[in-house]
């Protein structure tokens, strides 16, 4: 029993990482409408431009800070030069542009920064703590606080403040919202700033536990079950999509995978996330699209 | 035929020529000679990829500045960039196959386990080697079956027997393997599945008790695997990863309280590479490699001294000088010019064509006293291939990271024990020519 109770909450504990990798699309997608493919891209870039800084001297929070600024910086220059250009195109031409970005950023930064992979070390201990009969990982718990910190943070961010408010109000309908005078444009580059943060603080756990490297791209593809099952604009549904996955996937890998002769963790978060999509199309907690016909 | 039309000539001609560039010139023609290479500078695979090209290019600059060539043919390369992707591969191979500048191309290196596996029937119609060093199918050995496939130095099987037969050095000999637990965890891919086979049959043979453990590609997240090896507690676990997956199985692994000095990596775990990003936890992890990391060997002094220090190495990052990759590349490097060299001795000194070059690496005989000329004693092992035999030497050196730097920690080279493997493996050979309706070559010396 206590081994099902360690793998299901160890499982749940590496949810929350590829729940920190969704909310930087739900950020995007809930204010734009936007479903941003370069996260993956930025979380890599993020975390490569942090310690290239460290690794040329910058203390940690300095080199936080660049870091921040520079993502900060990205993110008005995509709004800028690739989405605004695009405003009032179909959806797909909007995906398929952050689809060219990603590829755009994972390649400038390998240029820029090279493609070597650096160790990130942020002074959290990876190793097993006891509780009872069960071991978890301190780092985990870290990264748990960490993310349910930003849930936090940002769900006041957008429920309680007038930034919330205005990017609400986009959502809901962009021309009711210019017209009552909402800047539209300053918004959007406040949310590519929060989704540059979010990216940052994303890679440097992911980057602590594997490494910075090229392959930070690839958490991005445990992210999309996680969004599908929480729902695409609801910060608090990548948390709990990302628990969902995290222990459905554990305890498939242990109990589902000896039983057909393989691993199964590739692709068993999908199975979840088509059964949602047939149950819930809008997840867990998304809104639900309810147009005039 | 008449030609109307002025243009109707020019382009005829321009026609006529072009299909000339393309056929590959006589190898007696051209004065130097082309060795492609198959590069993945960007990408997942890239921090990989770059020290190994590094020491492969600086190799050959050196065999051209110092040694003038081999026997006076200059070596010329140009690279062709895979992203370890299947389709680029093949892609890259179907580009440079045909040679360049007049010379033809004496062997490709693939650079990648899938691109290898791609190239297989196709390398056998366009008569051209596929060297790959420490990786490939296995039963490519078997020279009477593929007779262009050269899995050279380190078969994965023999990767696998030399595992155990370090665990068995350590445990104080092989009759210590009976009613051990040894798990492999393997990247869940052809490759990773590559061991399955040996490993089964050694533990029949030793009375070890085999479980195998998939990651899925990529391996960025392993709780639920080292859970499971947690509750399985064996004695040793042997890591077959790739990329990202070994740094995350090493972390994991102390995340769950496994002790790392009893997780054995395989050739593709074993590189500072792998190392580095899983930080302090990785000290006393240990590896096996074919091409052992360190820059005192004797051709590193000669490196250092015409390449490195007048500012010629291909390498950006110095600390990278006598990695387990660059080596690795020195000694892909080593292999491809003394084939070269052997083929020569037949065919005369000038560039090699793929066809010769399969002689050459039949007849390619690398014994200590080569090794002494070349300064590779230690780098690279005695190395015998004939047509039965493409694999040649079977050993690795067992490395053991001590946080900062690899150190042998095995005995020397450990072999591997290829006399209980070989005849399994010409049986799969065997098994692959009836299915293709492949005629076996003669075992004869040609």
């Amino acid at each position: 029993m206590s081994f099902f109770v360690e793998t299901l909450v160890g499982g749940l504990l590496a949810g929350v990482m590829y729940s920190l990798v969704a909310i930087g699309f739900v950020l995007i997608y809930k204010a734009s409408g936007v479903f941003n493919f370069a996260q993956g891209a930025m979380v890599l870039c993020a975390a490569l431009t942090f310690v290239t800084l460290t690794e040329n001297g910058l203390s940690f929070w300095l080199a936080f800070l660049v870091s921040l600024a520079i993502m900060i910086m990205i993110g008005i220059a995509v709004e800028r030069l690739v989405l605004r250009p695009l405003v009032n195109q179909p959806q797909i031409t909007l995906f398929m542009a952050t689809l060219g970005l990603s590829f755009v950023i994972e390649g400038l930064s390998q240029i820029i920064m090279g493609a070597s992979v650096h160790e990130l070390d942020l002074g959290i201990l990876d190793v097993p703590v006891e509780f009872g009969p069960i071991q978890l990982s301190q780092f985990d718990l870290v990264a748990a606080a960490t993310a349910g910190l930003l849930v936090a943070v940002l769900s006041l961010l957008f429920s309680k403040t007038r930034i919330g408010i205005s990017l609400r109000a986009i959502a809901d309908d962009p021309q009711a919202a210019l017209s009552v005078g909402i800047r539209l444009q300053v918004l959007m580059r406040i949310v590519w700033g929060v989704a540059g943060f979010v990216a940052l603080v994303a890679g440097l756990l992911w980057g602590a536990r594997q490494g910075v490297q090229f392959s930070l791209t690839f958490v991005v593809l445990k992210a999309l079950p996680v969004l599908i099952i929480g729902g695409f604009t609801s910060i608090a549904g990548a948390i709990v999509g990302g628990l969902i996955v995290g222990a459905g996937d554990s305890l498939a890998e242990i109990y589902l995978g000896p039983l057909l002769g393989g691993s199964v963790s590739t692709w068993f978060a999908y199975v979840l996330a088509v059964v949602f999509l047939l149950a819930r199309p809008a997840g867990l907690f998304g809104e639900r699209a309810i147009e005039r016909v | 035929m008449s030609l109307r039309k002025p243009w109707q000539a020019v382009a005829l001609a321009v026609f006529a020529l072009s299909l000339t560039a393309s056929q590959p010139a006589p190898a007696q023609e051209a004065k130097n000679q082309y060795v492609p290479l198959a590069t993945y500078r960007v990408g997942a695979y890239a921090s990989s990829g770059i020290p190994v090209w590094a020491g492969a290019i600086d190799y050959f600059r050196y065999v051209n500045e110092v040694e003038g060539g081999i026997n006076g043919v200059k070596l010329f390369w140009d690279e062709c960039e895979t992203n370890w992707d299947v389709e680029k591969g093949v892609e890259c191979y179907e580009r440079v196959k045909a040679g360049k500048d007049g010379s033809p191309v004496p062997i490709f290196l693939p650079h990648g386990d899938p691109i290898s596996k791609a190239l297989t029937e196709k390398s056998v119609a366009d008569k051209i080697p596929l060297v790959t060093l420490a990786y490939g199918r296995t039963e490519t050995i078997d020279g009477r079956v593929f007779p262009y496939s050269f899995p050279v130095v380190f078969s994965f099987w023999s990767e696998a027997s030399s595992v155990i037969n370090f665990i068995a050095e350590k445990q104080g000999g092989k009759d210590k393997l009976k009613g051990l637990k040894i798990v492999t965890l393997y990247h869940d891919s052809p490759y990773g599945k590559e061991t399955q086979t040996p490993l089964a049959h050694l533990a029949k043979t030793y009375g070890f008790e085999d479980i195998q453990v998939p990651v899925p590609h990529p391996g960025n997240d392993q709780s639920a695997q080292w859970a499971k090896i947690r509750q399985l507690k064996p004695d040793w676990v042997f890591l077959r990863g790739w990329g990202v997956m070994t740094p995350v199985a090493i972390k994991t692994a102390a995340k769950v309280g496994f002790p790392v000095d009893r997780v054995i990596g395989g050739i593709w775990s074993g590189s500072e590479e792998d190392v580095r990003p899983a930080g302090a936890v990785a000290k006393g992890y240990l590896a096996i490699t074919p091409f052992p990391a360190g820059a005192d060997f004797e051709i590193h002094k000669k490196l250092k001294e015409h390449i490195l220090d007048k500012g010629l190495s291909d390498l950006k990052d110095l600390k990278s000088f006598g990695s387990v990759y660059y080596n690795s590349g020195v000694n892909e490097a080593i292999i491809t010019v003394e084939a070269i060299r052997t083929a020569q001795k037949k065919f005369g000194a000038r560039p090699i064509n793929g066809e010769e070059a399969q002689w050459g690496l039949e007849n390619l005989n690398l014994d200590d006293a080569r090794l002494q000329e070349i300064g590779a004693v230690g780098l690279q092992q005695p190395l015998k291939l004939s047509i039965k035999d493409h694999e040649g030497g079977g050993a690795g050196k067992v490395l053991q990271w001590d946080g900062a730097k690899w150190n042998v920690a095995s005995d020397g080279w450990v072999r591997s024990d290829r006399e209980l493997l070989l005849p399994l493996i010409y049986e799969r050979a065997a098994a692959y020519a009836k299915e293709k309706g492949i005629t076996l070559r003669s075992e004869a010396v040609n």
